[in-house]
């Protein structure tokens, strides 16, 4: 049976309208975008048809900035300024950056750990951007336009700080984030949609430096996630670095300069490459010093000294089976995802374990942004009819709190799927109690100390009572983009405090504006541009979306309400070719209040006309 | 019909109101509902729209998970009936279920102290049939008899068991790591 076919309920655009969409596949090695061209979705090349950007960064005194494989040629020779895999170090601080990545100067900045380079301190959060932004480019040359938006794919086991970091680093990029999509479950939409697949399978991705596992259900159009585990530390990069150590250890090799670390790196990524194909690499080098290294490699021997990551991946695989409530014979196929994956002994374990052979008909490399380009399609608004698919997604990690004794009391659990709202109501310990503080975390573990605090804050004026007489209820919620908001109120007064989960991790807002200036050419764009613009964008849509509404469901409507809604509408159309943003924003917000119980009532005609339909559907299954 | 976001569940998904589910129906009317409520339509409309949007996903899933998880939806079926069975878990419970339970903990900590794996394994085994019955059990006091205090007295034996089930996987996952 096909999908029930049902009109987008936002607005339907013209037809010839296409909005310019793309996905980008934000790699820990490389990046990529793609996009949907006549109804197929493809991989944009640059000028000199390379599709995938080496997820490198090189800042020269100056200020010039150099992103991709000129980076990646001066690594060596430049490794302090020539940032690679900035994506682990994104969201997290100092004490979560490995010790292996020592050729980086890091630095302790509260929240998020920063780089110094010749350009002066830079987070991972701006490395990012200036990857996002040669994408964007590409992708704007290549499509011939502005983009419209852009989904940005994260993997699954990112917590809310990472995701947090990734929407930051696309916004200071210029970009209109549409979604931030699960890696895991972009690779699913490209091969479920490719190939019609209907049932129960697993996505094994292993990337540069992450690893996921999802388990989807793929049912008429409608991608279920069941579960997700991962590690967000675990990719081939750790390949790569165990064997660095081998070569260091067979060598007899002094302790390592930034540059030879950088150099051997190189050498082993090349050498497990080989392997995937050959038997046996040979690993030439000539160091600083002018020593020259020589050694032959068995893939048999780089399979025993990286066996143990391999094994590392199972833990989390046997997880999400076990959180899914499944055993391997229910899953009907492991779609492969990530460089790292092409390994052999990688393909052997996965297939042993689900007593299968994985499906390799994708390109590993691919395959992520090219779910993410037919997501970023849809979402734009741009689904032909009959392409409808719907996708349920999930949150990595358990939201809680903490309580007494450090204890941690989770408030929504792992693999529930979002968008989802969930709240608790605590009390007071002491006698005469008038504050909270609230801390936030995510993670498994019993203990507070063996999770990842988010955010802390305090709810304050609360009205003195005996222990145990307040109730002070916490709500959670968690977007359809993975991200959390915390709110606090004591029932009795109203008191209310609130926090988007940002400081501990994230970047505060002041930061991004600072990054913002830093990052524009004074002359051709600033802020102020920038916020009429982002204005201007929104109020037109706006204007759009709700002329769309009215055409289609104006009976809904009462004389006056249609009447001033029309007013509203004329005002900001009015509004949108002044240059003052904040006048924009104050139409925007008239147009939005004007039209809250009209949007209220579609929503209930629009549920009700779908349930409506349900009985006659339940005939042609 | 009047669309409440706060109507009964079982109304939202069009289902009669007790324990036996149409598990397919459930699946299917959930799908249509997210397909019509779900923020991945409204991406591009306005942020009333967006929040209407946002609110319905939530509470749909919010239901969807509260009628298709057997403890959850037992525990719906009695609030519907004005029966809180929360409060009351300091009621007594029989004393042979009492003494079943020492013996599950006892046997969950030496599995655990010995990291035996397959042990835990049979023990959730054991587990998920005990709960079988409990179900066949609540099924019976809440559609057919009507009885909602044995009811409230079998949901607080699987409020039980669901907490030791929790404890066995938690083990089992942790014992993989």
């Amino acid at each position: 049976m096909a999908l029930l076919q049902i009109s987008e309920p936002g607005e339907s655009p013209e037809p010839h309208e296409a909005r310019l969409a793309a996905g980008i596949d934000l790699g820990t090695t490389n990046s990529l975008v793609a996009s949907v061209r006549s109804g197929i979705a493809v991989a944009l090349p640059d000028a000199d048809g390379h599709t995938l950007l080496p997820s490198i960064v090189r800042y020269l005194p100056g200020g010039a900035i150099e992103v991709g494989r000129v980076a990646q040629a001066m690594q060596a020779k430049d490794p302090k300024n020539t940032i690679a895999s900035a994506k682990r170090f994104m969201g997290r601080g100092l004490k979560d950056a490995h010790a292996d990545n020592t050729s980086y100067d890091f630095i302790d900045a509260p929240g998020m750990l920063q780089l110094r380079t010749a350009a002066g301190p830079k987070s991972p959060v701006e490395v990012a951007a200036e990857i996002l932004k040669v994408l964007r480019q590409r992708a704007e040359e290549s499509l011939g336009g502005e983009l419209h938006g852009v989904v940005v794919t994260v993997p699954a086991y990112f917590d809310d700080a990472q995701r947090q970091a990734t929407k930051d680093a696309a916004k200071l990029a210029g970009i209109n984030v549409l979604r931030l999509l699960n890696e895991p479950t972009a690779a699913a939409i490209a091969y479920g949609l490719d190939n019609a697949a209907e049932g129960i399978y697993a996505v094994y991705d292993l990337g540069g430096g992450t690893f996921d596992l999802s388990i989807l259900r793929m049912s008429k159009g409608v991608f279920e996630v069941m579960a997700t585990s991962g590690d967000a530390a675990l990719g081939g990069d750790d390949f790569d670095h165990r064997l660095m150590c081998w070569i260091v250890d067979q060598a007899r090799l002094a302790p390592l300069s930034a540059e030879d670390m950088r150099l051997l790196l190189f050498k082993s990524r090349a050498a497990k490459e080989h392997l995937t194909g050959n038997d046996a690499a040979q690993i030439s080098a000539k160091l600083a010093s002018g020593e020259m290294v020589s050694l032959k490699l068995t893939r048999q021997v780089f399979q025993d000294m990286t066996q143990h990551l391999v094994a590392k991946t199972l833990t989390p695989t046997r997880k999400a089976l076990r959180d899914a409530g499944l055993g391997v014979a229910e899953v009907k196929g492991v779609v492969m995802v990530g460089g790292a994956t092409r390994m052999p002994h990688v393909q052997q374990a996965v297939g042993t374990l689900f007593k299968q052979a994985p499906l390799n008909n994708l390109d590993p490399d691919k395959v992520v942004a090219l779910g993410a380009a037919m997501q970023a399609n849809a979402l734009a608004g741009n689904r032909a009819a009959g392409d409808d698919w719907l996708l349920l997604d999930v949150i990595p990690l358990s939201l809680g709190l903490e309580t007494m004794g450090g204890l941690v009391e989770k408030i929504i659990p792992r693999n529930s799927t979002i968008p989802v709202a969930r709240a608790q109501e605590f009390t007071t310990f002491k006698d005469g109690q008038t504050a909270m503080a609230v801390q936030v975390v995510q993670g498994e573990r019993e203990l507070v100390a063996d999770c990842r605090s988010l955010a802390r804050f305090e709810l304050r004026g609360i009205p003195p009572m005996v222990a145990g007489a307040a109730r002070i209820r916490v709500s959670f919620q968690v977007d359809a983009d993975g991200l959390l908001a915390v709110s606090a109120r004591e029932m009795s007064t109203g008191i209310e405090a609130s926090v988007a989960v940002k400081p501990s991790y994230g970047l505060v807002d002041e930061d991004i504006t600072r990054m913002l200036r830093d990052s524009f050419d004074h002359a051709k764009d600033d802020v102020h541009v920038r916020a009429l613009r982002e204005q201007q964008v929104e109020g037109r849509r706006l204007l759009e979306a709700t002329q769309a509404a009215l055409a289609a469901d104006r009976t809904l409507l009462g004389a006056d309400e249609s009447k001033l809604i029309d007013t509203e509408l004329a005002a900001l159309e009015q509004a949108l070719s002044c240059t003052d943003h904040r006048r924009i924003r104050g139409n925007i917000e008239r147009v939005n209040k004007a039209t809250e119980d009209f949007a209220a009532r579609r929503m209930d005609q629009s549920v009700r006309r779908a349930l409506a339909g349900r009985d006659i559907n339940a005939l042609n299954i | 019909m009047n669309l409440d976001i706060n109507q009964n569940h079982f109304k939202l998904f069009g289902l009669p109101e007790g324990f036996a589910l149409q598990r397919d129906e459930l699946d299917r009317v959930y799908r249509i509902l997210q397909s019509q409520v779900h923020p991945d339509r409204f991406t591009h409309a306005g942020e009333n729209e967006k929040r209407m949007s946002m609110q319905w996903a939530m509470h749909v899933n919010e239901a969807y998970q509260t009628l298709k998880k057997p403890i959850k939806r037992a525990a719906y079926l009695l609030s519907l009936h004005g029966i809180d069975p929360k409060i009351e878990t300091n009621t007594r419970m029989p004393h042979n279920f009492l003494v079943a339970q020492m013996e599950w903990r006892e046997a969950l900590e030496e599995a655990n102290e010995a990291r035996d794996g397959v042990r835990l394994s049979a023990l959730e085994t054991r587990l998920q049939a005990e709960m079988a019955v409990l179900y066949r059990e609540a099924e019976a006091e809440l559609d057919q008899r009507h009885d909602y205090a044995a009811a409230a007295t079998t949901f607080r034996k699987l409020l039980f068991l669901e907490k030791l089930g929790e404890e066995i996987h938690y083990a089992i996952t942790e014992l993989d790591d």
